[in-house]
């Protein structure tokens, strides 16, 4: 399952819901990708997420929001060719809204 | 692998049109195929013709007709969700007594059916809204 969340966490309780869900992937798209900020209120639940999760983040995104140097290791960036990968790679996706 | 869009948002209030445009040029560019995109509910305003952003920003509209035109992809819309907002093509017109459309072509009105279809044929459904 891969989930597609594009909300930010200090928005949205979205990013809580998918963690409780327990494993698989997550994308982080449009404002969702301020979850991956180094430094931000919610960077040790993404990193304790790493052992479950695989969490990805969408490069344009990122850059947009200026925060390309600031991305949480362990956290991959792909790009849009990346996206349709990973939809492609798991069964079903599931878009947080 | 086949593809299908679902787009639920309107353009220029939410990136979930840009970012659902982005997704299925890529899926194309991969070599995949799209199935159907589908636009419900706010979605149905990407379809309107008369959309006349200024010249330095993007015509997101004419961007999905090109899109789709260069592709071949079917691009339906929600009925009801259309009759909501105004979103008219011949048929409408003359059913619902209108005196005017503004249906993008190749956008196609058609029923909540074509979205359950796109998600019984298509590999994959990708919903993008707000």
């Amino acid at each position: 399952m891969l989930h597609i969340i594009n909300k930010s966490p200090y928005d949205r309780p979205a990013l809580d819901s998918v963690l409780k869900t327990g494993e698989g992937a997550i994308l982080l798209i449009e404002d969702g990708v301020y979850a991956a900020v180094k430094g931000g209120a919610v960077e040790a639940k993404i990193k304790t997420a790493l052992g479950k999760f695989k969490i990805y983040a969408l490069t344009p995104d990122i850059d947009a929001r200026g925060i390309a140097d600031r991305v949480i290791d362990g956290v991959t960036q792909v790009d849009y060719a990346g996206f349709v990968d990973l939809v492609a790679e798991n069964k079903t996706s599931q878009s947080w809204l | 692998m086949k593809f299908a869009i679902l787009v639920s948002e309107g353009p220029y209030t939410h990136q979930a049109t840009d970012t659902a445009f982005l997704f299925a040029q890529a899926v194309l560019a991969k070599g995949h195929e799209i199935f159907r995109v589908f636009f419900y509910h706010d979605g149905v305003y990407n379809a309107t013709r008369l959309t006349t952003p200024p010249q330095d920003d993007r015509n997101i509209v004419k961007r999905w007709t090109k899109l789709a035109e260069e592709n071949n992809l079917d691009m339906v819309v929600c009925v009801a969700a259309a009759q909501r907002r105004g979103i008219v093509d011949d048929g409408e017109m003359k059913r619902n007594g209108k005196d005017a459309t503004n249906l993008a072509e190749p956008f196609r009105i058609s029923g909540l059916g074509q979205l359950i279809e796109a998600g019984i044929q298509a590999d994959r459904l990708v919903v993008f809204g707000d």
